[in-house]
């Protein structure tokens, strides 16, 4: 009896070992599962960075798969991503469209005029109303979007080439094969 | 002296800091809202920091979300509404009590049974030193005995 009472403090504790290692092996706590996916783009009109005429809706989104890249000059992995939406762009013709995120509009021409635009479009997001509705919690973020405008991913963080050769391309074919 | 004015510069500073967190000119229609905008931010946790409130947090998403907040409940949104708008979008996080789901049971139950497990263990220690008090059984005297006279 005496020698079990003594094995019963080493038990609890390889029992917190346990469950403690396998807490702290899970994902990122920072990392939101996502509401959004496989829900259509919510409904926005807003304007559009470079053309301050006109509108954009969610109809704007649709009709090809495209990333949607949450971004923003105060954010510097923004400009670390930057290089790589560039490269994905020339090298495969996606569309990729801009949401620029609590920003100030001036400010967002100037950076892209200097780090290049590779974007079809960007969606002026100034208070942030989109991003609440795509449950964005910080920038960067980026969405696969399908044709027929339904969220099929979201990755929160820069997109590396990594990320996007071996997560968003095979989703991305994937789509295009299906529609 | 110059001891007591960096006493006095410590105190201040300690009675500023939480004041550093957010401020910010909401203009509120009535007091009922405002009333039920504190309410609502601080149950609402940031979805940026992992344990802060809306109310606490200086974060761009929770000063957008502070924002939206106040807008819902201006439109005249029920509380349970702004919490099933941030539901819909953040999830479980953004709630400091989860809903009772597939998902968050165990986190509702896990301390239940926990104090459960520390309730028999500390029950069996209890009936174990129960039974040392009682003193000696006949068979325990006898081999004693045996013992002593040997």
């Amino acid at each position: 009896m005496a020698k079990q009472s003594v094995l019963i403090p080493v038990f609890v504790f390889a029992g917190i070992v346990v469950l403690l290692g396998f807490g702290f092996q899970l994902s990122d706590p920072h990392l939101l599962p996502s509401q959004k996916l496989n829900d259509r783009m919510p409904d926005f009109e807003l304007p559009s960075l470079m053309q301050a005429d006109q509108t954009l809706t969610a109809a704007d989104v649709t009709g090809e798969v495209s990333l949607l890249n949450v971004w923003a000059t105060w954010c510097p992995s923004c400009v670390a991503e930057h290089g790589e939406l560039t490269r994905i762009f020339e090298t495969t013709g996606l569309r990729i469209i801009g949401v620029n995120y609590n920003d100030d509009s001036a400010a967002a021409r100037t950076w892209l005029k200097r780090w290049g635009d590779p974007y079809a479009f960007h969606i002026v997001d100034e208070t942030g109303t989109l991003a609440i509705d795509l449950g964005v919690y910080g920038a960067p973020e980026t969405f696969v979007v399908d044709a027929d405008g339904i969220i099929r991913y979201r990755h929160v963080g820069v997109v590396t080439q990594k990320v996007f050769e071996e997560t968003l391309a095979p989703l991305i074919q994937d789509l295009k094969d299906a529609s | 002296m110059s001891s007591r004015w960096v006493l006095a510069g410590c105190f201040l500073w300690i009675l500023s800091a939480p004041s550093l967190a957010a401020i910010e000119a909401q203009a509120f229609p009535d007091e009922t809202i405002k009333a039920r905008y504190y309410d609502l931010i601080a149950t609402l946790r940031c979805p940026q920091c992992l344990n802060t409130n809306l109310a606490g947090s200086d974060a761009m998403i929770a000063q957008n979300l502070r924002a939206t907040v106040l807008r819902l409940l201006i439109e005249g949104k029920s509380d349970a509404e702004v919490e099933q708008f941030m539901f819909e979008r953040y999830g479980d996080f953004i709630l400091y009590e989860p809903r009772w789901t597939a998902r968050t049971w165990l986190l509702w139950l896990g301390p239940l049974g926990l104090a459960l497990i520390g309730l028999s263990v500390w029950w069996s220690m209890g009936a174990s030193s129960r039974k040392a008090r009682q003193g000696l059984t006949e068979a325990d005297r006898a081999s004693l005995k045996r013992l002593m006279d040997r």
